[in-house]
């Protein structure tokens, strides 16, 4: 369990104290795969760091399994830095060493291994990215997805119980983000490891998130489930992020809806309901008619969703809204 | 063809040019060694004090630069002059190929430190920070990460530092040196031997055109960019 107290964060630029991260309090769960998402410069990558204390905290606690960490000595803090593996968006592995090199460099710092565990191990972790044929090779041999799947097993060299991905799939291609992703949350369920990571993208934080954190200027403005933050944003910031991310243009859809007659609802399915008829049914016991002005069914993690804006024209519109709350469909009345 | 020899290569004396050979390279090697073993630790200095470094420290970063830069900026034959006292107290003698090399040393050794600093400067932050984030100390940041990863502009600083050192070597002729410019200044300036001069120069060209290349190899082969 990774706890902040009222922890901040500022700079001192000029003689001048600018502010990254303002006073927040939040937990982080064993065992979660935890997002941070915020545009650049909200104070994501600074919360981040301040995880392993690559940057020291200026006023709070971080407690990580009880313990205050910003209070570690130097020799405290390098142990405790081996059971906290970070990967990052440009990757960072040394180029003048070899892919197995490069997966053994943290054992080896360690100096707690002996050549045969370090041997072994990076055997395993080769397999477990599906890299082994490239042990010998060098980092500028690889492809971006490569790269960053060596930073994964180069990240886990020392069993850690804390992985941190600092923008991991922000410099690879769709494709190879899906495949980064699915790694990351294999490892999670496998090893039962906590991950916190930070992205620009909604949409990573819909496919491995168990839950997320918004960032805007320095503070976190929306904490939650993923499925209740994505599904029902209330800060003007998730909003954004969630029409992005869904390749909605806010104003379009505004004025789609201005359009349309009758009364406007937004549905949102979640899980098994997702799959139901249950649109027909609702219209012939409400005598209600209706048009979808838009809609989305995709995956929230591995929980299917959908969410659906109609207007709704004659019948009984009350009957239509029990009907779907019966049904477990949560219904927002927008107009 | 003898006749012909005697008459463009008269003065030549290959014993001579071959001592002379053998005394530069020996000033060139020992003085690049000793170079290299005080300009890398004071270049990994330069480094780490430097502004938002590992070890940023301004005071420290100021008097090692002012110490740098001072022997840096005193033009070489100055510099031979002015080492003479101090050449004497630490080997005895200011004269031959021994004496050249404390001077030698005073001059390639701050070059080639800036060249380090240069260098590991070069090297990714991203990568520092990734090392710093494995638990290591400062120690195992400069000798498992840094310094393997700066190592091809390293090899290509010891180049040039090679490269200069040849030509301070012969330099050193004027206060009694030895070696090829010891040769060229006796025999080839004073004497006027044109053909001494001419083939010490080529000997000088043909030596730094081989640190080249060897260089330029080593550069190569260490880089995995």
């Amino acid at each position: 369990m990774i706890v902040f107290d009222e922890v901040r964060k500022s700079y001192q630029v000029g003689g001048r104290d600018i502010p990254a991260l303002r006073p927040t309090s939040m937990t982080i769960e064993t065992g979660e795969v935890f997002g941070i998402v915020g545009h650049s410069g909200a104070g994501k990558s600074t919360l981040i760091r301040l995880i392993n204390k690559l940057e020291p905290v200026s006023g709070g606690r971080i407690l990580i399994e009880g313990e205050d960490i910003t209070g570690y000595s130097a020799a405290e803090l390098r142990a405790f830095r081996r059971k906290v593996g970070m990967i990052f968006q440009h990757f960072n592995l040394l180029s003048s060493k070899t892919v197995a090199d490069n997966i053994a460099f943290p054992m080896k710092l360690a100096g707690i291994y002996s050549k045969t565990e370090i041997r072994e191990r990076v055997e395993e972790l080769l397999a477990r990215v599906s890299l082994s044929d490239h042990a010998n090779k060098y980092p500028s041999q690889l492809s971006g997805g490569q790269k960053q799947r060596v930073g994964i097993a180069r990240a886990l060299a020392c069993r850690p119980t804390v992985l941190l991905c600092d923008e991991a799939t922000s410099a690879l291609d769709p494709q190879t983000t899906q495949s980064v992703l699915k790694l990351l949350a294999d490892i999670n369920k496998e090893l039962g490891l906590t991950i916190v990571l930070i992205t620009h993208e909604m949409d990573v934080v819909r496919r491995v998130c168990d839950r997320v954190a918004v960032m805007d200027a320095g503070r976190v403005v929306e904490m939650g489930p993923v499925s209740e933050v994505f599904l029902h944003p209330q800060h003007p910031t998730t909003r954004d992020f969630v029409l992005e991310s869904e390749s909605i243009d806010g104003d379009e859809l505004q004025e789609n809806l201005q359009k349309a007659d009758g009364r406007i609802l937004r549905l949102t399915f979640k899980g098994e309901s997702t799959y139901k008829p249950l649109l027909g049914k609702v219209a012939r016991q409400s005598g209600v008619d209706f048009s979808i002005l838009s809609g989305r069914i995709d995956h929230i993690k591995d929980t299917p969703y959908g969410q659906l804006t109609l207007s709704l024209i004659g019948g009984d519109v009350e009957v239509a809204l029990k009907a779907l709350e019966a049904a477990d469909v949560h219904v927002e009345v927008v107009r | 063809m003898e006749a012909l020899m005697e008459t463009l290569m008269g003065n030549v004396d290959w014993a001579e040019i071959g001592i002379a050979s053998w005394d530069t390279l020996v000033m060139v090697g020992m003085s690049l060694l000793f170079s290299v073993l005080i300009g890398l630790p004071i270049g990994v200095l330069l480094f780490l004090f430097g502004k938002r470094q590992l070890l940023e420290q301004p005071v420290a970063y100021a008097v090692l630069s002012f110490v740098v830069n001072v022997l840096r900026s005193v033009p070489f034959i100055i510099l031979l002059i002015v080492m003479i006292p101090f050449t004497v107290m630490l080997i005895g003698t200011s004269l031959g190929v021994a004496g050249a090399i404390p001077p030698l040393v005073a001059g390639g050794a701050p070059f080639f430190a800036r060249l380090v600093e240069t260098s590991l400067r070069e090297v990714d932050r991203g990568i520092i920070e990734a090392t710093q984030a494995m638990g290591a100390n400062i120690r195992q940041i400069v000798f498992g990460a840094l310094l393997p990863e700066a190592l091809p502009g390293i090899i290509a600083g010891i180049t040039v530092t090679a490269i200069t050192l040849v030509s301070y070597a012969a330099m050193s002729g004027v206060i009694g040196g030895g070696g090829l410019g010891d040769l060229a200044i006796r025999f080839g300036y004073q004497r006027f031997q044109t053909d001494v001069m001419v083939i010490t120069v080529a000997l000088l060209v043909i030596f730094v055109q081989l640190l080249q290349m060897a260089g330029d190899r080593l550069v190569l082969y260490f880089s995995r960019k």
